[in-house]
C-alpha cells in the first residue's frame, strides 16, 4: 500500500492503482488463503503466543506511536507545497509497452502460462509420487522402481494426508 | 539537496535491505516468500523511480513486468508449500533437508 503511495507521489498512477490492485487482490488474498488451508497445528498457536509477550510489543508499538505523532505534525503545521509532481501519464507507457516491448509482453504471458501450469501441476500431481519417495527414504531407488508400486502404498498415502 | 528520485532510490534500497534480511533469518518458507515479495518490490520501485527521474515510460513498462514475474513466483511458491507441508507437515527450512546430498 505505501508502495503504492510513494508510486502515486513519484507520478505513476496507472502503476499505483496496479500495484494495489494485484498486491491487495491477489497474492495477499493467495498468502492468506493458504495460510487457512494450512491450518497450521497447536505449537504454533503456543510460538505466536510466546511470541506476543508484553515485552515483544512494547518497544514497537512505541516506536509506532512516535510516527503516528509525528505524522500528524507534519499533517497539521505542513507547508502546503506540494512535491514536484511529473507525471508519466499511463498512455505513455502503453506505447512503449505495446509498441518496443511487444516480445518482453509475450514473453511475460509465456510466463504467466507457465505458472499457471506449474503450480496447477504442483498442487495436483506430485502428492501422489514425492510422498512415495519421502516414505522409502531413498531417492535412489525410485528411478528403479516400476510403476506398479504406488497402488500398493496408496492407504498409507491416504492415512497421512489427514 | 537531495531530490525527489534519491529519497526514493533510499527507501528502495532499505526496503530490499529488509527483505534480504528476512530472507536470510526466518525459518518458515511462507514468511521468506513474503520477504521475497518485499524485495521484488523494492526492485520495481527501484525501477519507477528512474523512469520518473527521467521521464521516461520504461520504468513502469518495466515495473509491470516485474509484477508479472511476482505473480507467477507467488502461485508457484505457494503451491509448493502447500506440497511441503503435505508431505514433511512442517515449514521449518531446518527440517526440510530431503534435497541434501
Amino acid at each position: 500500500m505505501s508502495v503504492a503511495m510513494i508510486f502515486l507521489s513519484l507520478g505513476a498512477p496507472f502503476v499505483a492503482a496496479l500495484e494495489i490492485i494485484i498486491y491487495a487482490g491477489a497474492i495477499i488474498v493467495l498468502f492468506i488463503f493458504v495460510v487457512m488451508m494450512l491450518n497450521l497445528g497447536h505449537d504454533t498457536a503456543l510460538q505466536e503466543k510466546e511470541w506476543l509477550r508484553p515485552k515483544v510489543w512494547v518497544v514497537p508499538s512505541v516506536l509506532v506511536l512516535v510516527l503516528l505523532a509525528e505524522m500528524v505534525v507534519l499533517l497539521l503545521q505542513g507547508d502546503k507545497e506540494a512535491l514536484p509532481v511529473s507525471v508519466v501519464d499511463p498512455r505513455k507507457v502503453a506505447l512503449s509497452l505495446y509498441g518496443e516491448y511487444v516480445i518482453a509482453v509475450e514473453l511475460a504471458g509465456f510466463l504467466l502460462m507457465a505458472g499457471i501450469v506449474g503450480a496447477a501441476h504442483i498442487g495436483k500431481h506430485t502428492r501422489k509420487e514425492l510422498h512415495r519417495f519421502l516414505q522409502n527414504g531413498e531417492s535412489q531407488e525410485i528411478l528403479k522402481t516400476p510403476p506398479q508400486q504406488p497402488a500398493e502404498e496408496e492407504p498409507e498415502q491416504t492415512v497421512l494426508h489427514d | 539537496m537531495i531530490d525527489n528520485a534519491h529519497i526514493v532510490l533510499i527507501v528502495a534500497a532499505v526496503l530490499f535491505a529488509l527483505g534480504l534480511i528476512g530472507v536470510l533469518t526466518r525459518k518458515n518458507v511462507i514468511f521468506m516468500l513474503i520477504s521475497v515479495e518485499i524485495m521484488l518490490n523494492a526492485a520495481g520501485l527501484a525501477f519507477v523511480a528512474a523512469g520518473s527521474k527521467w521521464q521516461q515510460p520504461d520504468g513502469q513498462v518495466m515495473f509491470l513486468f516485474i509484477l508479472a514475474m511476482a505473480a507467477a513466483e507467488v502461485s508457484i511458491g505457494l503451491a509448493m508449500v502447500l506440497q511441503i507441508h503435505h508431505q514433511h507437515k512442517t515449514l521449518d527450512v531446518e527440517k526440510l533437508k530431503e534435497l541434501r546430498d
